[in-house]
C-alpha cells in the first residue's frame, strides 16, 4: 500500500528493525502509531510517566514492575527501535524459521522470552533473583491478600524449588530449569504480534 | 480362571435377579395393578402378611435395574487386565447385551429398553450437570471459539453431508435389499402400511435370519433365530422409502458426538488437555445443533418437502439461536440462582449440597419445557456456579457435592451403556440392511475427518497454538455416537418416517461401532501416534507464580501496544467478575481470601506435610524422629512441611477466641478441576479417606464412648465441657508422663508448657469452642458449623497424620481437641482485633512460617529451647536466620 510504504519511510531504520525482530511492516506500522500516541509531545522517546498514562496499565499489579522493563539501568527514555525490541519478545515463535549461527538469539525465541521474564524480577540486573526481588514482585501480585510472613515463606519456597546451588537466589539457568515444563512460547505470546 | 468363574457366577446372581422380576413384569403386565383392594375382599380374616408384588412394582424394578447396572460395572472393574485394553463403556454394552439375552430368553419380548422419556429425563441430565459442574473453566473459555466452530459448522456438516450422501447413494441405487422383520401376533391382521401387505406375510418367515451365511446359522443365538409364536413379514427385496428430508433427519440424529461415550472412552486415555477440552466441549456443546437441526427436520417431514420455503428455513435458523442461546442463557440464571442461594445457607448446612441437584434439574426441565436446549442449560448451569458455589459452601458441603455428583453421573452413565446393550436384543426393531448401515458407517467416518481437518485448518490461521496434526488424527476418530442419538432416533414418529426401525438398528450399529471398536482402538492409536498426553498438572509454586505474572506481563503488553487482545478482554472479564460477580453470589467470609496463588501454596505445603508424614510411617515412627540423618528427600522445603506437619503442637497454642476460623476455599481453583485429573484428585480423595482413617483410630476415646444424639439436621458435636476438660487434663498428664519417660534429651522447655496450659484453660472459660469434636469419633470432619468446617478438619487430619508417624501414644490424645482449635495466624488476622498484642503474639507464636523457620534453625543448632520466647518479636532476626529445619516431629517433643 503506498499510504503504507510512505509511513514506514518516517520510522528510522524500520527496515533493520523489521529484520531484527520479524514483524511485519504492517504491525511495525501499528506499534509506531502506538508509540506516537503514547509519545504526547513528540519528544520522540518515551518516559515512564507516558507508560503510566495508559489507564489500564496503572491497575496492572505489576505494571510498574513491567514499565520498568522497557528501561534499561540508568536510563530514563526509551526511544522507538528499543521499544518495538522489548515488544518483539512476546511475538509468537515461527517453527520454521531459519537460524543462521551468526544471527543473535531472536527475541521471541524461548529463551529470549525467560530472559525477559527473569528480568522483570532482576531489577538490578545482577543476573540473579533474589529473595528480595522475588518479595517485591509476590508483593505486588498478591497485593493486600496475605501477609508479610506469608509473603516470605512463599518467596522462601520459590527460592527453594529452584535453587540448586543453595545460594539463596535464582539464577538465569535456574530460573529457565525450573519452568522447562512450562510452555513458555504460548504463555508469553500475544496472539496479533503473529 | 477365577475371573471367569466369578464371572458365572455373577451371571447366576443376575439370572436369579432378573428373572422373576421380568418374567413377573410381564405377567402383571395384563392384569391391572391399580386394584389393590380387589383380592383382599376375598380374605376373611386379618392377613398376617401378604404378597404385594404390583404395589411396589415399579420402584422395585427400578431399583433392581440399577443394582444390577452396578453389580455389572463391578465384576467389569474387577477384571484389570480386561479394562485396561477395553474401555469400560464397550464392557457395559457387551455385559446389556448378555442381560438383554437373559430376558429375552425368558420373556420372547424385550420388556426393558432404554426408552427416550427414561434416558433424557433420569439419566442424561446427571452426567451432564457433573460435566459442568466439573469443567475446567479457563481452559474451555479459552477454546471456546475453536469449540463453537466445531460444535455448530462441524455438525451442521456432519449432518449435511450424511443426508446427503446417504441420500444420493439411495438414487444411485446403493441400499438394495432391506430384510424387514415386522412382528405380527398370530392371527393379526397387521395393517402394515404403504407397500406392506398381510398377504406378502409368510407364515413363518426368518427375520435377519436369512441373512446370516448357512454356515454361520449353528452359532445364532435361539432368541435370534425365528420364533414359532409370531409370524412375520418379510420385506420384499426393493427400495427403502426414505426421501431426502428424513435422510436429513437421520444425518442430524447422527450428526452429534455424544459426551457421555466422549467422556467414557477420553477419561481412560489421557490425551493432552486441549484436545480433550476440543472434543469433549464440542461433544456437550453440539447439542443445542442437534436438538435444533432434529426438530426443524423433523418439522419438515411433517410439513412435506413442497410446503418448505425460504421463510421456514429462515425460521429454522433463527431457531438455532434462540435454543443454543436461550438455553445457555436460562442455564446461566440457574447457575447465578445456585449461587445466591449457596450464600445464605449457613443454617441449613446439611441440605445445602442438594440445591445444585434440583436446581440443575430444574434448569434442565426448564429448557425442555420451553423446548431450549436443555443439554446447554444445565452445563452452563454447572459451569456457572461451581466457583461461587465451591467458596460459599461449607467445605464437607462441596466434597458431598463432588462425591455424590460423580456417584450420580457414574451411575447413570453405567445404565445407560447398559441398556444401550440391553435395547438391542429385541428383535422388532432389527432391519438389516448392509447397503445402508455399512454406507453409514462410512460416511460418517469419512465425514468427520474431512470436517475436522478442513475446520482445524480454518482454526490454526488464526490460532495462536496451532492444533497438530496427530491431534486433528485423534479428534476425528472421537467422534463417538452415543445414546443421545439412539433416545432421538427411538423418538422418531413411526407415521411419518416408515423406516424408523431401519433407522434405529442403524443408529445402534453405529453407536455400538464407534462405542466398542473405536473405543478400543483410541487408546492403542493414542499411544502409536505418540499424542501427546496431559501434562503433569503439580506445578510447583514457582511455576504457579511465574504463570500469573506472564498473565499480568501479557496483559500490560497488550495495554501498552494498544491492542485487545485475548488477554485484555480476560483481564477485563476477570476484573469485572472480581469486582460485581463475586460481590454479589460470593459471602462476604469467603470473599476474602481467594487468591489462587497462595492457595497453591498452602496446597503444596500440605501436600509435603502428608508426604512428609507417609515417609515418617514408612521409615518407623521413632527412629525416623530421632535420627537426623535419616531425613528424606524433601525437595527441601523443610520448614514448610513443618508449619503443617505439626498443627498439634501449635493447635495448643493456637487461640482460640471463639471466632471461627476464616473458611478455607476450595483448594483447588476451578481452572484445575480438569477432567483429566479424575486421577490426581482420587488421590486426594484417597488421601482424605486415609486420613480420617487414621484419626478414627486414634482419637482419643472419652470415657462416654458413643454419645450418639441423633439428629437431621447437625452432626453431633460433643460439646459437653466437662468432659472436655477431662479429655485436656488427662491428655496433658498423659504427655508429661510420655515426656519425662522418653524425649531425646532436649530439656522441655517450661516455659511453653505452662503457657499452653494456661492457653488451655482459658479457652475453656472461653466456652465458645464449639470445635470440640474430637469426643465424637465419627464425625470429627463434620461439624454443624460452616465457618469452622474445614479449618477445623484440615489441620486435624494432618495433626493426625503426624501423630501416627510418631507412634507415641502419648502426643495423640490431645491433638484433636487443640487442633480443632487452630487458626493459621494469616487466616485469623483479621479477626483478632479484640485480643491484646502480646497475647496474640504468643499464642500464634510457632504457626507463623517465618517463626518456624527459626525456631527450626534453633533446634538444628540445639540453642536452647527458651528461645522460643525470641518469637515474640517476629520482625526481628528473620532474616539472618538459615532455613534448614530438623525433622519437625522432634519439634512435637520440644513444646511439650
Amino acid at each position: 500500500m503506498g499510504s503504507s510504504s510512505s509511513n514506514l519511510n518516517t520510522i528510522p531504520n524500520s527496515q533493520e528493525l523489521m529484520q531484527e525482530t520479524g514483524f511485519s511492516a504492517a504491525h511495525l506500522l501499528r506499534l509506531y502509531e502506538r508509540f506516537e500516541f503514547l509519545d504526547k509531545d513528540n519528544k520522540g522517546h518515551l518516559r515512564p510517566e507516558d507508560f503510566e498514562a495508559v489507564q489500564e496499565l496503572s491497575t496492572n499489579p505489576i505494571g510498574d514492575i513491567i514499565i520498568g522493563s522497557f528501561f534499561s539501568p540508568g536510563q530514563e527514555t526509551v526511544d522507538f527501535p528499543s521499544f518495538v525490541r522489548i515488544l518483539a519478545h512476546f511475538r509468537p515463535a515461527e517453527k520454521n524459521r531459519t537460524r543462521d549461527g551468526a544471527q543473535p538469539e531472536p527475541a521471541n525465541s524461548s529463551t529470549g522470552k525467560l530472559k525477559f521474564a527473569f528480568q522483570l524480577y532482576d531489577r538490578d540486573r545482577d543476573g540473579k533473583i533474589s529473595r528480595e526481588e522475588l518479595l517485591q514482585v509476590l508483593r505486588a501480585m498478591l497485593e493486600m491478600q496475605v501477609t508479610e510472613e506469608q509473603l516470605e515463606s512463599m518467596a522462601e519456597r520459590a527460592i527453594q524449588e529452584a535453587d540448586l546451588d543453595e545460594d539463596d537466589a535464582i539464577s538465569f539457568d535456574e530460573f529457565k530449569k525450573s519452568l522447562e515444563k512450562v510452555n513458555i512460547d504460548h504463555k508469553m505470546s500475544i496472539h496479533f504480534m503473529k | 480362571m477365577a475371573a471367569c468363574g466369578r464371572t458365572r457366577l455373577w451371571l447366576l446372581v443376575s439370572l436369579v435377579l432378573v428373572s422373576p422380576a421380568t418374567g413377573r413384569e410381564a405377567q402383571f403386565r395384563s392384569n391391572h395393578p391399580d386394584h389393590p383392594g380387589e383380592h383382599e375382599a376375598n380374605l376373611t380374616g386379618i392377613p398376617i402378611t401378604s404378597f404385594k408384588w404390583e404395589h411396589v412394582e415399579t420402584p422395585y424394578l427400578v431399583a433392581l435395574w440399577v443394582l444390577v447396572c452396578f453389580l455389572c460395572k463391578l465384576v467389569i472393574e474387577a477384571n484389570h487386565h480386561v479394562t485396561e485394553y477395553i474401555p469400560e463403556s464397550a464392557l457395559l454394552i457387551c455385559c446389556g447385551f448378555i442381560l438383554g439375552g437373559m430376558i429375552w430368553g425368558a420373556d420372547k419380548v424385550q420388556t426393558f429398553t432404554l426408552t427416550p422419556r427414561v434416558f433424557f429425563f433420569y439419566l442424561l441430565p446427571q452426567i451432564i450437570l457433573d460435566a459442568g459442574y466439573s469443567m475446567p473453566n479457563k481452559l474451555f473459555f479459552t477454546n471456546l471459539g475453536g469449540i463453537l466452530v466445531y460444535a455448530i459448522i462441524g455438525t451442521c456438516w456432519n449432518a449435511a453431508s450424511l443426508g446427503l450422501s446417504l441420500w444420493g447413494c439411495h438414487k444411485g441405487g446403493a441400499m438394495g435389499k432391506a430384510y424387514l422383520a415386522l412382528r405380527c401376533w398370530r392371527g393379526e391382521t397387521r395393517s402394515c402400511s404403504g407397500p406392506w401387505s398381510p398377504s406378502l406375510c409368510p407364515s413363518v418367515p426368518p427375520s435377519i435370519y436369512p441373512s446370516v451365511p448357512l454356515f454361520l446359522r449353528p452359532f445364532v443365538p435361539p432368541f435370534l433365530r425365528p420364533s414359532v409364536s409370531h409370524v412375520l413379514c418379510l420385506r420384499p427385496a426393493g427400495d427403502i422409502e426414505i426421501g431426502l428430508l428424513q435422510y436429513l433427519l437421520f444425518g442430524s440424529l447422527l450428526a452429534a458426538v455424544d459426551p457421555v461415550a466422549v467422556l467414557a472412552v477420553f477419561e481412560q486415555v489421557h490425551v493432552n488437555e486441549v484436545l480433550f477440552i476440543m472434543v469433549f466441549g464440542e461433544s456437550l456443546l453440539n447439542d443445542g445443533v442437534t436438538v435444533v437441526l432434529f426438530n426443524v427436520f423433523d418439522a419438515f417431514v411433517t410439513l412435506g418437502g413442497a410446503k418448505i420455503n425460504a421463510a421456514e428455513i429462515v425460521k429454522g435458523i433463527i431457531s438455532f439461536f434462540v435454543v443454543a442461546f436461550g438455553g445457555s442463557l436460562l442455564g446461566f440464571v440457574f447457575g447465578l440462582l445456585i449461587s445466591l442461594l449457596t450464600r445464605c445457607t449457613k443454617k441449613i448446612q446439611i441440605i445445602e449440597p442438594g440445591f445444585i441437584f434440583v436446581l440443575g434439574y430444574l434448569a434442565y426441565l426448564t429448557a425442555e419445557m420451553l423446548s431450549l436446549s436443555a443439554i446447554l442449560s444445565i452445563t452452563f448451569c454447572g459451569i456457572c456456579c461451581q466457583k461461587y458455589m465451591n467458596s460459599n459452601m461449607d467445605e464437607s458441603s462441596v466434597q458431598t457435592v463432588k462425591y455424590a455428583i460423580k456417584v450420580f453421573a457414574n451411575g447413570s452413565e453405567t445404565m445407560i451403556f447398559v441398556f444401550l446393550g440391553i435395547s438391542a436384543i429385541d428383535k422388532t426393531i432389527w432391519v438389516w440392511n448392509t447397503g445402508f448401515i455399512l454406507l453409514t458407517l462410512l460416511f460418517i467416518m469419512v465425514y468427520r475427518i474431512m470436517g475436522v481437518f478442513f475446520l482445524t485448518w480454518i482454526l490454526n490461521r488464526t490460532r495462536l497454538v496451532p492444533i497438530e496434526f496427530i491431534d486433528q488424527i485423534i479428534m476425528s476418530y472421537g467422534g463417538l455416537r452415543g445414546a443421545v442419538a439412539y433416545g432421538l432416533a427411538v423418538m422418531l414418529d413411526e407415521t411419518k418416517i416408515k423406516e424408523k426401525n431401519l433407522m434405529i438398528s442403524t443408529t445402534l450399529i453405529v453407536v455400538y461401532f464407534t462405542v466398542i471398536f473405536q473405543g478400543v482402538t483410541l487408546k492403542p492409536l493414542v499411544q502409536w501416534l505418540k499424542v501427546k498426553r496431559a501434562s503433569h498438572s503439580e506445578l510447583t509454586l514457582i511455576e504457579k507464580l511465574q504463570n500469573r505474572a506472564f498473565e499480568h506481563t501479557l496483559v500490560a503488553i497488550e495495554d501498552i501496544s494498544g491492542q485487545i487482545g485475548h488477554n485484555y478482554m480476560r483481564d477485563k472479564w476477570n476484573k469485572f467478575e472480581e469486582k460485581y460477580m463475586s460481590w454479589f453470589l460470593m459471602k462476604p467470609s469467603a470473599r476474602k481470601k481467594q487468591d489462587r496463588l497462595f492457595n497453591a501454596f498452602h496446597q503444596l505445603n500440605l501436600k509435603d506435610a502428608m508426604n512428609y508424614v507417609d515417609e515418617g510411617e514408612r521409615r518407623g515412627s521413632l527412629e525416623f524422629i530421632r535420627n537426623e540423618g535419616a531425613f528424606i528427600d524433601f525437595k527441601k522445603k523443610f520448614d514448610d512441611e513443618m508449619s503443617e506437619a505439626m498443627p498439634d503442637i501449635m493447635a495448643d497454642m493456637s487461640d482460640d477466641h471463639g471466632r471461627a476460623p476464616p473458611k478455607r476455599r476450595d483448594t483447588v481453583p476451578s481452572v484445575s478441576l480438569e477432567l483429566h485429573e479424575q486421577s490426581m484428585r482420587g488421590n486426594r480423595a484417597a488421601e482424605d479417606f486415609n486420613s480420617h482413617h487414621l484419626l478414627q483410630q486414634h482419637l482419643y476415646k472419652g470415657r462416654k464412648q458413643h454419645r450418639h444424639r441423633y439428629s437431621r439436621s447437625h452432626f453431633d458435636i460433643n460439646k459437653d465441657e466437662n468432659e472436655v476438660q477431662e479429655i485436656f487434663q488427662r491428655t496433658m498428664k498423659s504427655r508429661l508422663e510420655s515426656f519425662k519417660s522418653g524425649k531425646m534429651g532436649v530439656a522441655p522447655p517450661k516455659t511453653i508448657t505452662k503457657h499452653t496450659k494456661k492457653e488451655q484453660q482459658s479457652k475453656m472459660l472461653n466456652g465458645k469452642n464449639r470445635s470440640y469434636l474430637s469426643g465424637d469419633e465419627d464425625f470429627e470432619f463434620s461439624e454443624g458449623d460452616s465457618a469452622s468446617g474445614y479449618d477445623a478438619s484440615f489441620p486435624t487430619r494432618v495433626a493426625y497424620r503426624a501423630g501416627d508417624g510418631i507412634e507415641n501414644p502419648a502426643f495423640m490424645p490431645d491433638v484433636d481437641p487443640s487442633s480443632t482449635m487452630h487458626i493459621p495466624p494469616w487466616l485469623a488476622d483479621v479477626e483478632l482485633d479484640s485480643v491484646a498484642p502480646s497475647q496474640r503474639a504468643q499464642v500464634r507464636l510457632p504457626w507463623t512460617p517465618g517463626d518456624l523457620r527459626r525456631l527450626s534453625s534453633l533446634r538444628t543448632s540445639v540453642r536452647s529451647s527458651d528461645s522460643f520466647q525470641l518469637t515474640d518479636d517476629r520482625q526481628g532476626d528473620r532474616d539472618e536466620l538459615p532455613p534448614p529445619p530438623p525433622p519437625p516431629p522432634r519439634r512435637d517433643g520440644d513444646s511439650v
